[in-house]
Parts: structure tokens; sequence; C-alpha cells
């Protein structure tokens, strides 16, 4: 202060304490208001949401041992139509997987099974590596020379090395710890397969 | 401190004024009441906004579209529910389309002499006011291409078709000063609605532009009102504790 | 005091002592705020300049978060500016605060830079204070002009043809800087790039360095006030000045108070009208970017108008750029200009008061010239009152010197 007689009594200094407060605390209500707006402008942008609607795939022309792959929402993903053969085989190699029964992966609900799908022909997958997001490579035949006798058929990430089977499963031995994911999906029809729509209500795992 | 507030407000009141003259003057043609008429539209009013949805769907989405409007944006700002939004989508769009028209630039341009423009942001352009006159102010006139002609858009390559709804009109014209002026419209073979009914249906219509102009508009303004309280509050906490602190300044 | 209260501070040691001998706060907050004393006589006229530091935090962040979703090409801006006001989340609200805060800017250093002009506070020993301020402003409005073409609307695209055009009124180089500004025979996708790097970089840097130089020539002066008086001459036993006031906490509280009303007018026209009838967001520029199609009626955004109508005035293109160019260098004399034995506008002869009142009057008027077509009456009337402007500054020497001015007082007028 610059002049000490000029200091205000007692009762003043108690009104000056709660007036500070009360005008402080509605600054920084509004700050905070101020700040949704600007936070907010980075979520996807109603095109982006609009880009990123389910997808539609017409898998009448998809043959029994092929794959196709997608984007959805800028990432890819797999569709493989398993041949019977290859779904037999998935029960097989079980002792070999590090996380068999997907508990600790992420799939919807009605994807947590041995097959990994909806429908045990049809697997869909998120096509991201679970170890550093690498697109894993098909490698469907067995016994592919790179990768030895006992290759049951699946996925090879080129990155690192990671393995994963027919249902993209992860294989004992690989960097990555987890199962590559499933994008929500469902069938619209026997030919048409839907990218993005939950099969059932209690869909999202 | 009284004469500085007066002069602030003087000034920008001043400069207010002096602008609507100027956009009047570039829009002036044939002088008459009709550079007066206004659409006296409701941007909350949602019914009116739907009816006016469904009107440009049925009478203009042909031609033109609103490519900067999704249908699903649409559908949510003025609450048309589902299975009506799934009806006006034009045929192969999805709702998360922009409300585009089949008609190709080049096609308008063989067609009309002039591709028909895109309307997403004609009643800020152009003003809303502006859209309604025009819609307003078809005529019958021999001297033109396409049988019609426009107060508010002179040699318009536009033909009238809204003259199923509102009839052909012809334009009356009286002597006022030694000037040309426009004085009415007859309406010589009626159509299916009547004067005021077509007046509504040109209202919904601009109300809906002028919703596709600025879609937030009604939102903005309602949150506005929240903001101006909040803000009175923090102004006056404000000066209560300017004016306590000032008590020291002798 | 304060300076004793730190030192006990810095005894008592904990963070604020550690800190403090590593990074001067308390020094800082000492020698700007608390230790600053300005002149208790302030009155509305002051609020203008914390004011226009607002605007400035403003523009810098919705600028920013503009930049994040705004493309700076021929084929995409007009489309992502659509994109910003209807796609990103509340984009509309920043972009309504970056174009409102375009002319708020000019509204408050208008009013700024009038107030400087009422209390001579332009006058020895504030000339450089005067002349930063008058840099800034320069520095605004390029800023303005390169902003106003981004949105790559038809008058974002004329206005850039208009007044990169005036550069070609220079002689010899004209037509060859011309080209060289646009970097191409029109204005085209590399000058809205360049423009867009300059608006949203270079100019920002520019801007933030004169306002930081205009603050610390401020607290080398110290403030004027409106009785004109240096507050300085008469200290206190504490040496400080007996009039003044700590700047904290009674100017910063003050001014909270001014910020609070400030914001009420600002987001008034951002909610209810943010195209402000067509003068802070102009109706043809709705429209995107057309080089076949001149709009109607082609003006500047309002804080221009005053220069275009002084443009429009002149009969020949060369003097037109000329008087215009003046118009604005002008100010930089303008301390010298000034032989008044008193500072304040309250203490000088009914000359001063008359010619302030008509520079006043002339500013406004050719604003709203500018802002019409260039019918004969505009035109003549643009031209009186051009006149008036610079007989304001031209004829100050003898006016300021000859009329009978009243005694400053010796302490400032102020009642509580």
């Amino acid at each position: 202060m610059s002049d000490p007689d000029n200091l205000p009594d007692e009762a003043d200094t108690s009104r000056r304490k709660f007036l500070t407060a009360a005008t402080a605390a509605t600054a920084a209500v509004g700050g905070a208001f101020t700040l949704v707006p600007f936070i907010a402008s980075w979520r996807p942008s109603e095109r982006a949401r609009a880009l990123g609607a389910p997808l539609e795939i017409d898998i009448s022309k998809l043959e029994p041992g092929q794959m196709i792959t997608q984007s959805w929402r800028k990432q890819p993903v797999y569709v493989v139509r398993r041949t019977p053969e290859a779904v037999a085989g998935l029960a097989k190699v079980g002792p070999s997987l590090k996380d068999p029964q997907s508990d600790a992966s992420a799939q919807p609900v009605y994807a947590k099974n041995e097959a990994r799908s909806i429908k045990p022909e049809f697997l869909v997958l998120y096509a991201a590596c679970t170890h550093l997001g690498c697109l894993p490579k098909q490698y469907f035949t067995q016994g592919e020379p790179t990768l030895g006798a006992d290759w049951p058929g699946g996925f090879f990430c080129p990155c690192h090395g990671s393995r994963f089977d027919l249902a993209g499963r992860v294989f004992n031995g690989s960097p990555a710890s987890l199962n590559l994911a499933v994008p929500p999906h469902k069938f619209e029809s026997d030919t048409m397969l839907v990218i993005g729509l939950d099969a059932n209500a209690e869909g999202a795992a | 401190m009284r004469n500085a507030f007066a002069l602030i407000a003087a000034g920008l009141v001043l400069s207010a004024l002096s602008f609507s003259p100027a956009v009047r003057a570039a829009t002036a043609g044939l002088p008459g009441a009709w550079q007066d008429w206004q659409p006296g539209n409701d941007i909350s009013n949602t019914a009116s906004l739907q009816r006016g949805a469904g009107n440009f769907m049925g009478y203009c989405a042909g031609c033109h579209s609103l490519k900067y409007v999704r249908y699903s944006r649409m559908g949510t700002d003025l609450k048309i529910p589902e299975d009506q939004l799934e009806e006006m989508l034009s045929p192969g769009s999805k709702k998360g389309d922009y409300m585009l028209t089949k008609l190709t630039a080049a096609d308008g341009e063989a067609w009309f002499g002039k591709a028909p423009p895109d309307l997403s942001l004609i009643a800020r352009s152009k003003g809303s006011d502006y859209v309604y006159r025009f819609l307003k102010t078809y005529y019958l006139d021999e001297k033109t291409t396409n049988g019609t002609n426009n107060l508010a858009l002179p040699g318009t390559a536009m033909p009238h078709v809204l003259s199923s709804l509102q009839g052909a009109p012809i334009l009356k014209t009286v002597k006022k000063d030694g000037l040309d002026t426009f004085d009415s419209f007859e309406i010589v073979e009626p159509g299916q609605l009547t004067a005021e009914q077509y007046d509504e249906f040109v209202r919904d219509t601009v109300n809906f532009l002028e919703y596709a102009g600025e879609p937030v508009k009604a939102y903005r303004q309602s949150l506005g009102i929240w903001v101006m309280l909040f803000l009175s509050l923090f102004t006056a906490l404000a000066w209560l504790l300017k004016r306590e602190y000032w008590r020291d300044v002798k | 005091m304060a300076a004793a209260h730190d030192n006990d501070a810095a005894q008592k040691g904990g963070f604020r002592a550690w800190l403090n001998k590593r990074l001067p706060v308390d020094e800082f907050v000492e020698s700007q705020l608390t230790g600053y004393f300005a002149p208790k006589n302030f009155n509305l006229w002051y609020f203008f300049g914390a004011l226009a530091m607002l605007v400035f935090v403003i523009m810098i962040l919705s600028g920013i978060f503009l930049a994040m979703h705004y493309k700076p090409s021929e084929t995409a801006a007009f489309d992502s500016v659509e994109y910003i006001m209807r796609e990103v989340e509340w984009g509309w609200l920043i972009r309504y605060m970056h174009s409102t805060g375009a002319s708020f800017f000019f509204i408050v250093v208008y009013l700024h830079m009038f107030r400087a002009m009422l209390y001579g506070s332009y006058r020895e020993p504030r000339e450089l204070l005067w002349i930063l301020g008058v840099l800034l402003y320069l520095a605004l409005m390029a800023e303005a002009f390169m902003g106003y073409v981004l949105p790559w609307g038809n008058m974002s695209y004329w206005g850039a043809q208009v007044i990169v055009n005036l550069f070609g009124t220079i002689p010899v180089i004209g037509p060859g800087l011309v080209e060289w500004i646009r970097g191409d025979y029109g204005i085209a996708d590399s000058t809205l790039n360049r423009f867009f790097a300059l608006h949203v970089v270079a100019m920002p840097f520019a801007i933030a360095f004169l306002i930081l130089m205009h603050l610390v020539a401020l607290r080398q002066t110290g403030s004027n006030n409106p009785d004109g008086i240096e507050i300085k001459a008469k200290l206190g036993a504490n040496g400080k000045p007996v009039d003044g006031i700590p700047f904290h906490p009674y100017y910063t509280i003050k001014d909270l108070f001014g910020v609070g009303v400030f914001l009420l007018f600002f987001c008034g026209v951002i909610f209810f009208v943010p195209t402000f009838g067509g003068l802070f967001l102009e109706k043809p520029n709705f429209e995107a970017a057309n080089a076949l199609s001149t709009p109607d009626h082609i003006a500047p955004v309002w804080y221009f108008t005053a220069f275009f109508a002084m443009l429009r005035a002149v009969p020949d293109q060369q003097l037109g750029a000329l008087i215009m160019l003046l118009a604005i260098v002008v100010l930089f004399f303008l301390p010298w200009l000034d032989r008044s034995p008193v500072k304040s506008i309250r203490y000088k002869g009914w000359m001063s008061k008359t010619a302030l009142v008509l520079f006043v009057i002339s500013f406004i008027v050719l604003s709203y010239l500018g802002l019409k077509p260039a019918s004969d009456l505009y035109v003549i009337l643009a031209r009186i009152f051009t006149a008036i402007y610079f007989l304001y500054f031209i004829l100050m020497p003898w006016y300021t010197s000859v009329e009978k001015t009243k005694a400053a007082p010796e302490r400032v007028n102020y009642h509580a």
C-alpha cells in the first residue's frame, strides 16, 4: 500500500476477502466453460463421424480361404472366409496360444469364442498387430516354408515377428501378448456384413 | 463518463445504420413495395423448418444442392423422425451424406443456360429477405425464353417452378413521379394454394434456407442468453470488488 | 511495504525462495504491478489498453484453434471455413470469436488512440511510446488485411485484388512488386498460402514484440493521465508519487470490471449479431472467391473505410494512394506537431477542442463514406472531410501555440 493510513479496518478485510473469493470463483468457472469449446473442437468432427459410419461389405464373392482388407474409421480391417478344415484346426492349436480363450483380449461378447466370430466361417479382425500396430501378413498355408513345418496357418507380423492363428490368437513366443482385436460387426443378411454395428444389443465387450 | 459512452454508442449506431441502405441500393430494380417485403420467419420454429425441409426436397432439391448440409445433421437439428428422414434421402444417398443433387453442372448449364447454384449459403450471402422476395416476385413475361421473369433477379434463368402452387401471376405497374412503379401481382391462373398458403409455403422454405445457412443459429442464440447472464454476474461481482478496493484511494 | 514482505519470504525459505533465487518472480511482480504506481485519476478511456491486450490473447487463442482446421488452398479454403462453422464441434464459436475479435480489436485500438490524442499522451517524454503504438496499429492493419483474405470468399478475393494493386501505384517498381507479392499473375493459391503464413506466424510475432516494447516504454515513462501532468513530479515520503496508486491491486481489479463489460459487448455480438448487419462479416463473403465476378458493391471492412474514402476522393491513382499513406504516416509526427504548453484537452483552448471534435467527426464520416458507393455527392463530401482530417495535423503547430490555455493543476483531479 502506498499509505499505511489508508489500510481498511478489520470488517472491511473480511468483506474484501469474500468478494475476492467470489469474483475469483466466478472467473474460474467462466474460464473452465471457455475451455470446453476449445477442448471439444479436437473431437472427431461431424465429417469424421460420417466417414466413420458403419461399413457394409458384400461377402457373396469371398471364396473360402480368401481374405479382403477394408478400411473402417481409418483402420484396416481383415475379413477372412475360413475353409472348414481351418475352422476344425482351431481347436488343435490351443496349447501353444497365450490367450486361447481370449480372456484378456478385445472382442465383442458375441465373438468371444474359439473361432472368435459370429459365424465360424467368417473372421473379422482389426488388422493392427497388438504389439506395436504393424499389419500382420496373411500366411494361410500350413507348413509355410519361412515359418516352419508345424505352422498351422495364420498371420505373421513382419515388424517384430508376432504370430497369430487363423482366429487372430497370438502364439507363445511372440512379442505381442494379446490376440488381434475384433471390431463390432453383424450380418445384415447371408451376404452382407456390416462393420461398426453390433450383432446384439449388449455387444461391445 | 456519460459523454464518452454516448460517443461510443453513437459511433456504433451510425456505422450499423450506414450499411443497410448500401445493401438495398445493390438489389434495387423496379421500385415499389415489394422491396420492403419481409419473410417474418422464425428460426426456432421447428415445425416451420420441417415443412421448409419438405418443400425444399420436393421443389428445389432436383436442381439445387445443399453441399454443406448432411441429411443426418438436418434430421437431428429439425427433429425429423428416422423413417421420415429415410424417405427424404435422394436416391443412392446415405444419411451421413451431404445433400447433393443429381443434376450435374454441365446439364444444368445446357438446360437453363446457367448451372443452378448451391443454396447452402444463399440466405447468408443474399439474405433471407432477398430469397423471400425472389420466390414471391415471379411474373409472366413473354420476352424471356422460359416465359417468366422476376423482380428480385431480373432475367433469371430459373423458371417459376412454384407456379403449380402459386398460379400464374402478371405484373401490374403504375406511374409514380413519371417512373414505372410496382403496384401488385394479379394471379390470372390459380394454382393449388391460396395467396396466404403460398406465402406460408415460401416463409417455411426461406426459414429452412436460413437454417441451412447457419445450422447452429437457433442454438447460438439460446446459449447466448446464458452467457450474458453469467457475464452479468461476473461483472457485478467485479464492480463490487473494485468499489471495495477503491475505498482506499482518497 | 511489498518489498519488505518479499525479503521476509526469502529469508523464510521454502519453494518461493528457491524459485526467486533462480527466477525473479517477486521482483517482476514488484516492479511491474505492486510497485508500479499509476495515476489515480484514470477514467473510462484508460480501460482500452488492457482490453486491447485481452483481444490480442483472444485472437491468438482462437486463431491457433482455427489453424488446426483451416486449409490454406484455393480449392479448399472456403470449404474448410464452412467445415469449421458446421462440422467441427464448437467450431462456429471459435470462428465467431476470431471474426468478431478482429473488429473489436480495431474498436478498442481506435478508442485507445483517441485517448492519447485527448490527453496528449504522445507528448514528451512519451513520443516513442506513441510511435511504437502507431507501428502496432500498422502491423494490426496488415494482420487484419491478410486474415480477411483467408476465408477466400468473394470479398476476400476482391479485397486482396484491390489492396495488392495499391502497391502497383509505386513508380517504377510497382508492377513487378505486385507480381512478387501475389506470386502469380493474379490473386492465386500462392498468394493465399503466403498470406496464411504471414498471418499466423510472422505478424503475430511482430505484434507480440511491439506490444512488449510498448509496455516497456510505458513502464519507463509511466502513464499519462486525464490532467496531463507528471505524477512523478510530486513524490511522497515513501518515494512514490503522491497521486499514484499501485497498479495491482487497484487497476488490475478495475480492469477486471472493464473486462466484464467488454465481454458483455463482445459476447453479445458473437451470440446474437455475429455479422453485425454485414459490417463484421460481409454478405458477399459467404460466396466463394470468383475471379470472374466482382461483388456489386465492394468496400473494405469498416475499420479501413476512412482511408478507402480518401483514396477514392482523389481523382488520380498515384496521388490517391499517396494521400492514404500520408494519412497514417502523419500520425508518427504528432508528438512534434503539438506545441501546446499543456498536454490534456482539459486545459487546452477552444481551438484545440474544436479541432479534435472536427477530426473525430471527419474520421467517422470518412469511415461512413467509405462504405457507400462512390456517387458524386459522397466524393465531394469525402474531399471536404479528407481536408479536415489533414488540417487537424497541418494546423496543429499554429493553433496549439496561439490559443489561450488554462494552467494545468499541480495535483491530479480525483474525487473518491
